[in-house]
């Protein structure tokens, strides 16, 4: 599974993009994975402190927290976006 | 079309090449973002915009398809840039062409508060208190609310 962030996402957890191999077998959803993010250490307890504000897509469409996830997806966490102008 | 580039871009050249040989074209529409002085209070010495690559093109492509579905445009114009820009520069080129007025309007209207809640981009302010994470505004969000339920045109 690949995750990317960006934005302050990236910045607290100190990363752009991993990959992970493992995940225990109870992290199903995204919002599983997001429960398990803020075990990983400081940075990523901090990024993911508040899970409402986090926004998530899967292989590049927005996504809700309740989508189910596979081991070949890509998973983007990032805060609200803010294009145009 | 639809343009993601870190590069500046000409508007002159960019409306005569939407515009092209097509004379069944009466009106363009366009809009140009460019960053802002003040940010809040505060003056901004700069901006960083980050962006999602292939993402940005996918989200954009949709907003796009959904405008041309829904007037009867000639074509449309989109381009963001990303990466740092200074005040004063452009950001954002939106433009749409049509044998008529209105529909070009409107449909450039959409396009731009479309892309300001949807195309996943981040902006970083740089000011003399530091660097900070623009925030998301209700009020963004408001202005896609009222695209969904439409006036009659």
């Amino acid at each position: 599974m690949k995750i990317v962030y960006f934005a302050w996402v990236r910045e607290k957890t100190g990363i752009s993009e991993e990959v992970l191999e493992k995940l225990p077998d109870n992290v199903k959803t995204v919002a599983d994975l997001i429960e398990w993010q803020k075990l990983r250490g400081s940075g990523f307890t901090d990024a993911f402190s508040d899970p409402k504000i986090i926004r998530v897509a899967i292989n590049q469409e927005y996504s809700s927290q309740d989508h189910p996830i596979e081991a070949n997806d890509e998973i983007a966490f990032f805060p609200p976006v803010t294009g145009g102008r | 079309m639809i343009k993601i580039q870190q590069k500046n871009f000409d508007v002159k050249a960019e409306l005569e090449a939407l515009k092209g040989n097509n004379h069944s074209i009466g009106g363009i529409c366009s809009f140009i973002g460019l960053v802002r002085e003040m940010a809040e209070n505060k003056k901004l010495s700069a901006m960083t915009l980050e962006q999602y690559p292939g993402m940005t093109e996918k989200v954009i492509k949709k907003i796009e398809n959904e405008a041309l579905q829904r007037w009867s445009l000639h074509s449309t114009l989109i381009i963001h840039r990303f990466g740092r820009l200074k005040p004063g520069e452009q950001i954002v080129l939106v433009a749409a062409a049509s044998a008529h007025r209105e529909v070009t309007f409107e449909a450039c209207h959409f396009l731009i508060d479309f892309l300001k809640t949807r195309a996943p981009f981040w902006k970083l302010e740089e000011t003399q208190d530091g660097n900070s994470w623009v925030a998301a505004r209700d009020s963004d969000e408001t202005a896609v609310a009222n695209w969904k339920h439409p006036k009659q045109v």
